[in-house]
């Protein structure tokens, strides 16, 4: 990212772009740098770069295709029980379509987009847990990718929760498959999936401290010698993110 | 052999031995007498499977709740294989990431990297610039793949019913595959072959007659499984209604790809979705009515047909492909060298070195930084699901655009698919345990990562 990037990219990191009352762009965390060199040693003249890390902003409507319906018939089922603000936002990107979903609502949208006939999603692919450590008040996100056989179709919902309160609805009883899955996003980041039947570690010891997929925990490993030269552990490699 | 003997005996009340000639001592109230005798006595075991133990299919526990032979509860315990290869792929550029996402499930090394690779295109917008021979090349190793880890499903699960047999064919013709990836790709296993962007290599030469050649033993070879396997009758009494899943618990569960298709639901990526050209390729999905083991295992053997049908249409398009480019044209992300395996047994490209070294200080910069720091993807999230031979296999890749993966989620097929263990044993035999698990086919690398 160079002096070439849109200035609108070079605001403050914790600035939200907004217009109106619609958040279009969040910048979520930043890069300093170029060559992943700190300190005194930098003498590239490029340590002073700021870059900020800006997902994909809200779409606005039309999404194109079936995405509209898909999200004519969400919105029209949620709006029928005053949940209009369960979605709190779309993103359309590279022909994928995400629902953020409020953590509260998630259970029940994930059950109409289930049992709804205009939507049935019958076949839930997992949820993935991200780490977004500088995303203030919204570090963990549960991801979730949902299939309809019937219609051949694929959306993606987004949730988030908070690290302080690391708490986001479970969903074994929609989709017994994610049995598996949310634990393994306990084990590996620690959410922890309210009304799971068993949320216990899957993958680590049952005894292991912490939640090793967390931007906060390190890699570990040893510098390796070969060849009268040491080379670092990865994580302390030289980064050029 | 039912008795014909009208004589009332003494021990066996023919009204009581319908199934025939039973040698035990029934009549009178002794079975109430005995009734508090053995609720007393505890017939319940818990027996601990594994995780070393071979009919358990690599280091998977299996806590089994037994009444004599009957399981009443099966629980698995998973995670001794895991390598935090997720985890690590986080410390290394998008390139180097194929490396190790190919190591996680081992029989098919090469629908991780597919994954993988489909996902960073994706994000980096470069899915209609993948060049058709890449695209056939792709198609035609996922195949040879799909063929090779279908074998090794049959091999090793005919082998712990105790059908050595077809465990040794099966490892036989494997072998042939793993000789055409070596021949192909340099390793037997591990490959990191399929870049972002397109494929590591050209074809070399002569891989197509080998290929051809290896098509050809196949149509011999797999009647001969089919003739071995299918009405075999030892075979279908093991096979035969064990590990049941119908299509509502196969959803329930998110179980896909053979273990769906033997429930008569033909869903399957490459048709339904279809990725890498695949919408080309004449083939049908195959199914099968059961929804047991056996279906199971003859959904995987047709599908070894189908995909021999598809390696020889890849392999006729690409005999019109030569020469033509295997990696993206543009060089920001390309790998600028194509190596050669030289007479020291490393790979290396003599012409680019001098290029690089002699000629142009451009080249050598920009073959550095490629190298080292690798490229930068766009920030967001793709998720492009592949019809792996296990399933649904997909990377959920995130970046916040840098120059390494933010966050890959490899969404297993393997490990969704063990979920089943419990309803597919639970009732049945022990010896059926082993059966319904080798019918999943879970690959504990995939597994655990």
């Amino acid at each position: 990212m160079s002096d070439d990037t849109p200035d609108h990219n070079l605001q403050d990191p914790s600035t939200d772009l907004v217009a109106g009352d619609q958040e279009i762009n969040r910048a979520v965390g930043s890069r300093h740098g170029m060559f992943g060199v700190k300190g005194s040693g930098d003498t590239s003249g490029y340590g002073g770069l700021v870059s900020p890390t800006v997902y994909p902003a809200s779409t606005q409507r039309p999404y194109g295709g079936w995405f509209d319906e898909v999200a004519d018939a969400l919105e029209a089922r949620l709006g029928a029980t005053d949940l209009d603000a369960a979605i709190e936002r779309v993103v359309v990107h590279r022909g994928e379509i995400t629902f953020h979903v409020r953590r509260e609502d998630l259970a029940f949208v994930a059950q109409m987009l289930r049992d709804d006939d205009d939507l049935r999603f019958e076949f839930c692919a997992g949820v993935s847990g991200v780490h977004y450590p500088e995303d203030a008040g919204r570090e963990l996100h549960a991801v979730y990718h949902l299939l309809s056989m019937t219609h051949n179709r694929r959306i993606r919902l987004e949730v988030t929760c908070p690290d302080a309160d690391p708490h986001i609805p479970s969903l074994v009883s929609i989709y017994p498959t994610n049995d598996w899955h949310e634990r393994e996003a306990w084990d590996m980041f620690g959410i922890q999936f309210d009304g799971h039947p068993s949320m216990t570690r899957i993958l680590m010891p049952d005894d292991w401290p912490g939640h090793p997929q967390r931007k906060d925990y390190p890699l570990g490993g040893i510098p390796v010698e070969y060849k009268g030269g040491t080379v670092p552990p990865p994580d302390q490699r030289r980064s050029y993110s | 052999m039912t008795t014909t003997d009208n004589q009332q005996d003494l021990y066996a009340d023919p009204s009581e031995t319908s199934q025939g000639k039973v040698f035990t001592v029934t009549g009178q109230d002794w079975d109430s007498i005995a009734q508090g005798l053995g609720d007393s006595a505890d017939e319940r075991v818990v027996v601990n499977m594994g995780p070393q133990h071979p009919s358990t299919h690599g280091v998977l526990r299996l806590i089994l709740e037994l009444e004599g032979e009957t399981v009443t509860e099966a629980r698995c315990g998973i995670g001794y294989l895991h390598t935090g290869i997720e985890k690590n792929m986080e410390f290394r550029s998008w390139v180097q990431g194929t490396t190790f996402c190919t190591r996680m499930d081992y029989l098919s090394p090469f629908f991780n990297e597919a994954t993988y690779a489909l996902g960073v295109e994706r994000l980096l917008d470069i899915e209609d610039d993948v060049p058709e021979k890449a695209q056939v090349m792709r198609v035609l190793l996922m195949e040879l793949n799909r063929i090779s880890s279908h074998l090794v499903c049959i091999a090793t699960g005919g082998m712990e019913i105790g059908a050595l047999t077809v465990m040794t064919i099966g490892f036989r013709e494997r072998e042939l595959v793993l000789d055409l990836f070596e021949l192909i790709t340099g390793l037997r296993m591990n490959h990191a072959f399929i870049r972002p962007g397109g494929v590591a290599q050209d074809l070399p030469p002569g891989a197509l007659d080998e290929i051809r050649d290896f098509i050809a033993l196949m149509r011999k070879r797999l009647p001969e499984y089919a003739a071995l396997c299918n009405a075999n009758p030892i075979f279908k009494a093991r096979l035969e209604d064990v590990g049941h899943l119908d299509l509502a618990g196969c959803l329930a569960l998110g179980l896909s790809g053979p273990p769906l298709r033997a429930t008569g639901y033909g869903w399957d990526l490459r048709k339904t979705q279809p990725y890498s050209g695949y919408e080309d390729y004449d083939f049908e999905v195959q199914t099968w009515d059961t929804a047991d083991a056996y279906g199971r295992f003859r959904v995987r053997l047709n599908e070894m047909s189908e995909s021999l049908r598809i390696v020889e249409q890849a392999a006729d398009r690409l005999a019109g492909l030569e020469g033509a480019p295997v990696m993206v044209g543009d060089k920001k992300i390309a790998w600028p060298s194509q190596l050669a395996i030289g007479s020291d047994g490393m790979g290396n490209s003599l012409d680019h070195i001098r290029h690089i070294m002699g000629e142009s200080m451009e080249a050598l910069i920009h073959h550095f930084k490629l190298v080292t720091e690798g490229f930068r993807v766009p920030a967001g999230q793709a998720y492009v699901p592949i019809e792996s031979p296990r399933g649904e296999l997909g990377a959920h890749v995130v970046s916040d655009g840098g120059t390494r993966p933010f966050r890959a989620h490899f969404r297993d097929p393997s490990f969704t698919n063990l979920q089943a263990t419990s309803v597919m044993s639970e009732g049945g035999m022990v010896a059926d345990v082993i059966v319904a698990i080798a019918s999943i086919d879970p690959v504990m690398g995939g597994v655990d990562r």
